[in-house]
This record gives C-alpha cells, sequence and structure tokens, in this order.
C-alpha cells in the first residue's frame, strides 16, 4: 500500500468517483419510473404480472458484459451502453418489490379508504403507494447497491468509472489503485444505501414507532440479487 | 441487426466448432468453473444456514453480511486476486464460492427460520429428535428457497465467470475480451449471444430441478394457494 498514491492522484480518483457514482445511480431511477406504471398495472391487471416478471427474470440471467457488448453495436462505446443494462436490472429488481409492495397493502385500509369516497387514482396516489414505499425502498437500495459496483464492469468496455483503478492497478502490477477502488465503491455504495435508508424513513413517518419491533427485512427473499 | 448479423456470421464459421478454442470447449469449461464454484459454496452455505436458521444464532449477522456482499466489485476482486497471488485455481474459485455464498446461505436461513413453529412442536410432540426435525421438517419446507438461492448464485457464478475471462480465465468470456483487444467485433458478439444462451438454459435447468427436489406436498399447496 503506498499511501501518497491517494494525494498525488487526488483530482482523477475525484472524477472516476463522480462518474461511477451517476452510472450508479442514474439506471436505478430510470428502472424505478419505468417499474412504478408497470407495477401499478401488473397488480390492476393480474395476468401481466407472471409474463413480465419472468421476462424480467430472464433478462436479470444474463451477464452484464454480455448486455454491454451487445449494446456496443447500437449505442457505442458511450455510457448510455452501460446505464441500460443496469437500468434493465434495476426494472427486475424493481417490479417484484412495486407488485410486492402495492400487494402487501392490507385490504381493510383499501375499503376504509373506498368508503370515505376516495377515487381508485386518489387512494392509489394518497394511500396505496405511500404505504408501499418500504417494499419499493427496499427494491432501490439493492438497485442502487448493485449498480454502483456493477458500473465498475464497464471499464471493460472503455466506459469510465472507478474500475478504471482495476485494470491500471492490473496492469501496472500495482495494487495500492486496486485496494483504494474497491474501497471506494463498497463505501460509494453503503453511503448511497444509507442516505436511502434516512429517505425511507422521512418518507414514512407512520412507520417509525413500529420498526423496532419488525428488524427483518422488507423484502422478500426472492428477489436476493446476484448480478455480476 | 447488424449485431446478429456478425454474431451468425461468427458462429457458422466451422473454425468456431474444432480445436481446442472452439465454443464446445469453452462451454464446458465455463460450466465447469460455475458448477465447481457453486458446489462448494453450496457444501458451505447451506449447513451454515441450515445451523443459523435452526438455532436463531447469528441470523443478524447473516442477513447483514449479505448486504455488504452486494456491493463487493467482482472484476476488482478477480484482479486483486492474480496482483496478490498470481494465477492458480485460487485465484478464481475463491472469488467466485466467496459470492456464490451469500445467496444460498440468506435464503437457506430464511427457508428454515421460517419454518412454522407449530409444525415443529408437532414433530417434537410426535417423539423427532432435534436432528430428525432438521432433517424431515424444516429441510423439507426449505427446498423452494434454497433452489431459489442456488439458482440466483448461478446467475452471479456465471457472471462473474464471464468477466473473469479479463484475468486469463478460459470459459465464454475469452471471446468477448479476446475480440475486444483485437477489434474483432464478430468474436465479441457471437460469443455474446452464446453466453446468453447457456445463462437462460441454467435458468430453465433450475425451473426443472425444483420441480424435482421440491415435496409433492408443498407443490400442492402452492397451487391451492394461488
Amino acid at each position: 500500500m503506498v499511501w501518497s498514491w491517494i494525494p498525488q492522484n487526488w483530482s482523477l480518483i475525484w472524477q472516476y468517483t463522480l462518474d461511477n457514482l451517476l452510472l450508479g445511480l442514474i439506471p436505478p431511477l430510470i428502472g424505478l419510473a419505468v417499474s412504478l406504471p408497470l407495477g401499478i398495472a401488473c397488480v390492476r391487471w393480474r395476468l401481466l404480472y407472471p409474463p413480465a416478471l419472468g421476462l424480467a427474470s430472464a433478462i436479470y440471467a444474463l451477464p452484464s458484459l454480455a448486455l454491454f457488448v451487445v449494446l456496443i453495436d447500437y449505442t457505442g462505446l458511450g455510457n448510455l451502453t452501460v446505464i441500460i443494462p443496469l437500468a434493465l436490472f434495476s426494472l427486475c429488481i424493481l417490479l417484484p418489490a412495486v407488485v410486492d409492495g402495492l400487494r402487501g397493502v392490507p385490504e381493510p385500509v383499501r375499503q376504509a379508504a373506498t368508503a370515505m369516497g376516495y377515487g381508485e387514482l386518489r387512494r392509489l396516489a394518497t394511500v396505496e403507494l405511500p404505504l408501499a414505499i418500504p417494499v419499493v425502498n427496499a427494491g432501490l437500495r439493492i438497485a442502487v447497491v448493485s449498480s454502483i459496483s456493477l458500473a465498475s464492469v464497464g471499464q471493460l468496455i472503455g466506459v469510465s468509472s472507478l474500475g478504471y483503478f482495476f485494470i491500471d492497478g492490473f496492469q501496472r502490477d500495482f495494487p495500492t489503485e486496486i485496494y483504494v477502488s474497491i474501497a471506494l465503491i463498497i463505501l460509494l455504495a453503503l453511503l448511497c444505501d444509507l442516505v436511502l435508508v434516512g429517505a425511507g424513513r422521512l418518507l414514512t413517518p407512520w412507520q417509525r414507532s413500529r420498526t423496532r419491533t419488525s428488524p427483518r427485512p422488507a423484502i422478500a427473499p426472492e428477489v436476493w440479487p446476484g448480478q455480476a | 441487426m447488424s449485431f446478429l448479423n456478425f454474431a451468425w456470421d461468427w458462429l457458422k464459421a466451422p473454425a468456431q466448432w474444432h480445436g481446442s478454442d472452439s465454443i464446445p470447449i469453452r462451454i464446458l469449461q465455463h460450466l465447469g468453473y460455475s458448477g465447481l464454484s457453486l458446489l462448494v459454496a453450496a457444501a458451505i452455505a447451506i449447513p451454515l444456514g441450515v445451523l443459523v436458521g435452526h438455532t436463531g444464532r447469528g441470523s443478524y449477522l447473516v442477513v447483514n453480511l449479505a448486504n455488504i456482499w452486494r456491493a463487493i466489485p467482482t472484476l476488482g476482486f478477480l484482479i486483486l486476486m492474480v496482483v496478490l497471488i498470481g494465477f492458480s485455481i485460487l485465484t478464481w474459485l475463491v472469488p467466485l464460492v466467496v459470492l456464490a455464498i451469500p445467496p444460498i446461505l440468506v435464503n437457506t436461513y430464511e427457508g428454515v427460520a421460517g419454518v412454522d413453529a407449530d409444525l415443529k412442536d408437532a414433530a417434537y410432540g410426535m417423539g423427532m429428535t432435534q436432528w430428525q426435525v432438521v432433517r424431515k421438517v424444516e429441510l423439507p419446507l426449505a427446498t423452494p428457497l434454497i433452489v431459489l438461492g442456488l439458482r440466483t448464485a448461478a446467475i452471479f457464478v456465471i457472471a462473474t465467470a464471464t468477466i473473469a475471462a479479463e484475468i486469463a480465465l478460459g470459459g465464454l468470456g475469452r471471446y468477448i475480451i479476446d475480440g475486444l483487444a483485437s477489434n474483432d467485433y464478430a468474436e465479441v458478439a457471437g460469443g455474446a449471444v452464446v453466453i446468453v444462451v447457456l445463462a437462460l438454459l441454467v435458468q430453465l435447468l433450475f425451473v426443472g430441478v425444483r420441480r424435482l427436489v421440491v415435496p409433492a406436498g408443498l407443490r400442492k399447496q402452492a397451487r391451492a394457494s394461488r
């Protein structure tokens, strides 16, 4: 470990950290923007969900590197080539989260809203979606953490991220670079995870009194992600 | 659709089907690396998951370790191994196994810990020993989740083995890495198609495995509750 390498390359490290952060955050946001309407549709029209889920889990099974290189022909060697596959993976994680979250809203709650004169759209926006936040947020955390870590694979096709230091450290046989970049990626991922946990708490004030009684993760184990 | 044209031209060339660099050999290598890693990971993670799920000790640790694991960049892990210990079987086996353990461990734990307490009480009431309860009640009831964990781990391992071509491992990732290095897009495209097909076939295989190993009673129950 050569500590002096860090201050000497500070600006480069900072730039690649930002690149990595963007590549890790944009795809889950796109995934969320698509999975919300799609998930709502899947809950509304039940028959839609099994094929949508099947397609999602099939896409999820594909190695990221293979998807990157397939896209090279269409989107070139730019950021989009990494963003699109990562957005697809995020969608695969978020779709079941949105559907499970909405389906988890207790039927009496739904009926109470209807009895109070809520129309379907208003009930969805002010009752069902807010109650689904914990489960959706659990999915979003997984999507963000995996995207930040996966973005570094994009370096193999030349899309810059902290993965730059893996390849550079490999070619120069200089482990310091590799230690620092791995540490930064894990740190970045955990930091974003913490921010999302905080945001989730802020968005669901009614949960605060209950959280302590249920330490189990809100997400179903079936969506445990395993993409590389 | 020039991508598919590239891939097709490359795939139908006879050179791809004979010799040490041919597609069948590369598929076998890829399945070999993945299968071995999955086997080692399962041998560690399933007993450990049953132990934690049965006793309830260490459950907090299991769930949280699994969350951190997700942040580990696989490419960095592989490259670090080469730089530190050079290239041997451990260079790729250790990262692949380490990355495959969490999904199997967490799912096994969830499966065993989620078994209805009444069922366990009934089993003890029938005179079963602790070991019999694990083997005849908890494990069978946990199989759907264990298979799911293995499936997720398989996705992980196949994808990581692809990336491992960067550190000179064989397998199907070679076509992508070599093709990129020599600007041969046909090779890259062809390799990507083979990997995609292989990944999908392995997923199908797990759907079949699930049918085979999940107890008939559980399958009936799942159908009834649908």
